[in-house]
């Protein structure tokens, strides 16, 4: 497709009732999704949850076995070349060629799209740039660190500027440094030139630093969807951990907290529990101090994304990672 | 050192025997040769010369034999480079109390893998109607020579494999290895040879164990000094070879 | 040029450009040939001896063999970069782009022909510079060269099904020696008439390599002959045709997209 035939970024993705069946194994049971343009939509799971079944199949590359899903307007079963010409995708894997240069990656992907001369060469030294690699270009893929590689698999995403980005696990395996770089482009992109970002992961920060919306998936099924604070809020339950100054105090404490809610796990010397309603930490404090208990520590922890999970499918995400 | 060996041999055999892809080439590669030499050219017996009594069959198993032998030891000297470049032998560096003793895993492992491609070479030979004139004694000689080779193998490309500690030293293992048995009377008698390889095989040490080998399975042992002297020497050299690699594994850390 | 042909010229050259930066992976094809060339045209000299062995020189007689060892090692080059594409997910990023199914498997196959090309100059030049005289003439050798890319075509079409059809590196080369077998039950060191052994003789007889290496042998030895000609044609057309055929259709399982 030429570049002169852009599509609208008006239209982002709609999935009716989508499955995908592997023999007698559903992958994805039958998912509902509405995504607006210009949105940061956060997929998360463990891994086997169905996130990259998902994205292999609204980029087209796996055909799905039940329900209809629409990307940038086209129909991914019907409508193939109109989603491909649309979609841009960084996949799990940084499938990139470790004998070719970065700058060879670029072309190759610039000519199969239909770029040429010096359209293509201004192009190519723009994402170069734009991603950190224009002094790194001409060196072969394999001697780029995996930070490295996952920026120029992003290039390749955007070669033919298109209107909507999935990025499957863009993070997974790099540095905190590599990482924060690449959050902050992928939210440049949504915010300034208003792309689609579907973006699956199985850390909870980058869907909450990122995403303006999140969809939890396991075992096939999206089991909460919203903004990451409405999911939080959903929870809306803190966790008080108190570690008392004299460890024989233990018991008494025991009995105070229980009080202010149920108990919690807590590190091995301190006692938490998850607090009832919210401003409840002050009656805390105030009762220690009533009692003459005197706390070595006091921490208060606020609802995290894996709470939401805990709290919508029993486990935390780590021990579903064990369990997947 | 014995038990370093002997778990390290275990460990290997585990590995070979839990993936075909491993296992089977070096199976499959002496028998497609035997196939092709015995089947495809038992005409050369008629060759003017041509002076082997038990025929042309039990003439090229011998090579077949001694190639198995070689390889199978070149093909264990992939798992060592293998292991280096995984980093599973710097494990085996930390861990065993006699370094020597990893080498004589390896030789173990190689030993065993190549004593199964031998009997199945043997079985195949007998059933394709090998004639064999030795006695017992003979053959005795024969596997004796081969299983030299095979530790020779071995010792060269773990000496190849402990230097670079990469499985791009493969070829540089095989190489050598594939020209000192082609440069060798593979086909016809080295009385038959003639022109520049003629010089070569004369002076190529595996046509010491070759020209052994055929005079054992042919009931008619021959050049046996020469044959087992080189065989004990090619031990010593390349020992010290696989040794020194070792040593530099060491100290590459 | 048509869009079809561009794409087909940009998996062609990344497929050779990815060749030539690895010296491991063709060093050893161009040199292991002409080694073996070497090596067996002295060490079967005296098959030449034999009653009705159809030349003198058997150098002239195992020249064919080297086209044929090359065309092997360029099918399994290309079978192993597109299982480690399939493997890597390249193929994946290359099914996002609108490159077409048989842009993607002819221009895969450049790579091997192109490699190929090079290989059968070169043993035909090291042929030449041995001694070699084609009967021939320059047509033959033309001929020859052809046939030799034909060939590495065939075989390296046949490498990419092995390759899409296992997805793994390891699958192709676990399937090389099977190949290598055909080559190894051809007449590739005697005549056919000359192979005393006859379940060997049926096996060469029906084994399609040896038609190739015959036909190739003929221009070398013999001048035209136009039986040996069709039939060495014919085969590598048709396995060119075959292997093209189950290729396309493992693409179509291996890179579903709608």
């Amino acid at each position: 497709m030429a570049r002169s035939d852009k599509v609208s970024r008006d239209a982002g993705i709609e999935v009716i009732g989508l499955v995908r069946r592997f023999k007698d194994v559903e992958a994805v049971a039958g998912i509902d999704l509405t995504i607006s343009p210009g949105e940061i939509y956060g997929f998360l799971g463990p891994n086997g949850a169905g996130k990259s079944t998902t994205v292999h199949m609204l980029t087209t590359l796996l055909p799905p076995s039940a329900g209809r899903a629409t990307v940038a307007g086209f129909d991914v079963v019907k409508q193939g070349s109109k989603v491909r010409a649309s979609i841009g995708a960084a996949l799990q894997e940084a499938a990139l060629d470790p004998f070719l240069t970065g700058r060879e990656h670029l072309r190759l992907g610039a000519s199969l799209h239909g770029i040429r001369g010096t359209e293509r060469k201004q192009l190519i030294e723009r994402l170069l740039e734009r991603v950190g690699l224009t002094t790194a270009g001409d060196r072969k893929v394999r001697t780029y660190s995996g930070g490295m590689k996952r920026r120029l698999d992003l290039a390749l995403a955007l070669i033919h500027d298109p209107s909507i980005l999935f990025l499957d696990e863009p993070t997974t395996g790099l540095d905190p440094q590599s990482r924060s770089a690449l959050w902050t482009e992928v939210a440049r992109l949504a915010r300034e030139e208003g792309v689609t970002v579907f973006l699956t992961t199985q850390y909870l920060e980058e869907a909450d630093v990122l995403a303006d919306r999140v969809g939890i998936i396991d075992h096939g099924h999206i089991v909460a969807e919203g903004t990451p604070g409405d999911l939080k809020a959903q929870i809306g339950k803190s966790t008080v951990e108190v570690v008392p100054e004299n460890h024989d105090e233990l018991g008494r404490l025991r009995e105070l907290l229980l009080r202010f809610g149920e108990e919690t796990a807590a590190r091995p010397g301190a006692f938490a529990v998850q607090l009832n309603g919210k401003g409840e930490l002050p009656s805390v404090i105030r009762a220690l101090d009533t009692e003459s208990l005197r706390a070595a520590e006091i921490n208060l922890h606020q609802p995290t994304l894996d709470d939401v999970f805990l709290a919508k499918t029993g486990r935390t995400l780590e021990g579903a990672e064990e369990q997947a | 050192m014995i038990s370093v060996a002997l778990g390290l041999a275990y460990r290997q055999l585990t590995v070979l025997f839990k993936n075909p892809s491993l296992f089977l080439p070096p199976m499959l590669f002496p028998l497609m040769n035997f196939m092709s030499f015995a089947g495809g050219l038992s005409r050369l017996r008629h060759v003017p010369g041509f002076d082997f009594h038990s025929g042309y069959t039990a003439f090229t198993f011998v090579f077949v034999l001694l190639q198995s032998a070689a390889f199978g030891g070149v093909f264990a000297g992939f798992g060592i480079a293998r292991d280096f470049e995984y980093g599973f032998a710097r494990r085996l560096l930390v861990s065993a109390p006699q370094r020597s003793g990893l080498i004589l895993g390896y030789a173990l492992s190689a030993l065993t893998r190549w004593a199964m491609i031998a009997i199945v070479l043997t079985t195949v030979a007998l059933i394709g109607g090998m004639q064999v004139g030795g006695n017992g004694i003979d053959l005795f000689g024969m596997y004796a020579l081969a299983m030299i080779f095979n530790i020779v193998g071995l010792l060269w490309a773990c000496g190849v494999a402990m230097r670079f500690r990469s499985i791009q030293s493969g070829p540089l293992m095989q190489t050598p290895v594939f020209l000192l048995l082609f440069l060798s009377p593979v086909y016809v008698p080295l009385s038959l040879l003639t022109g520049w390889i003629h010089g070569v095989a004369r002076v190529n040490p595996l046509t010491f164990l070759l020209e052994a080998g055929r005079g054992f399975i042919d009931g008619h042992p021959t050049q046996l000094a020469a044959a087992f002297g080189v065989s004990a020497a090619l031990v010593v050299f390349f020992a010290f070879w696989a040794r020194t690699g070792l040593a530099r594994a060491e100290r590459a850390g | 040029m048509s869009v079809i042909a561009h794409q087909v010229a940009l998996i062609a050259q990344r497929s050779l450009v990815r060749t030539a930066r690895q010296p491991g992976v063709w060093i050893p094809p161009l040199t292991f040939p002409l080694i073996l060339m070497a090596v067996n045209s002295n060490g079967l000299k005296a098959a030449t001896h034999l009653p009705g062995f159809p030349t003198n020189s058997f150098l002239a007689f195992f020249v064919p063999f080297s086209f044929m060892q090359g065309a092997l090692f360029a099918s399994a080059i290309a079978g192993t970069d597109l299982a480690r594409d399939v493997d890597t997910g390249f193929l994946n990023r290359l099914a996002l782009t609108p490159v077409r199914g048989a842009a993607l498997l002819i221009g895969q196959v450049g790579g091997a022909v192109g490699l190929g090309t090079i290989q059968a100059v070169v043993y035909l030049a090291v042929a030449l510079l041995a001694g070699v005289h084609i009967v021939a003439g320059i047509g033959g050798a033309v001929l020859i060269l052809l046939l030799a890319i034909l060939v590495a075509t065939g075989f390296g079409t046949l490498g990419l099904w092995i390759a899409l059809r296992t997805g793994s590196g390891e699958g192709v080369q676990s399937t090389f020696p099977l190949l290598f077998f055909l080559l190894l039950i051809s007449s590739m060191n005697l005549p056919r008439n000359l192979i005393e052994v006859n379940w060997f003789r049926d096996l060469a007889t029906i084994n399609p390599v040896s038609y190739m290496i015959e036909a190739m042998r003929s221009l070398v030895i013999s001048g035209w002959d136009t039986q040996a000609l069709v039939l060495g044609f014919g085969f590598a057309l048709a396995l060119i045709g075959i292997s093209l055929l189950l290729s396309a259709r493992q693409l179509k399982v291996r890179m579903s997209r709608t």
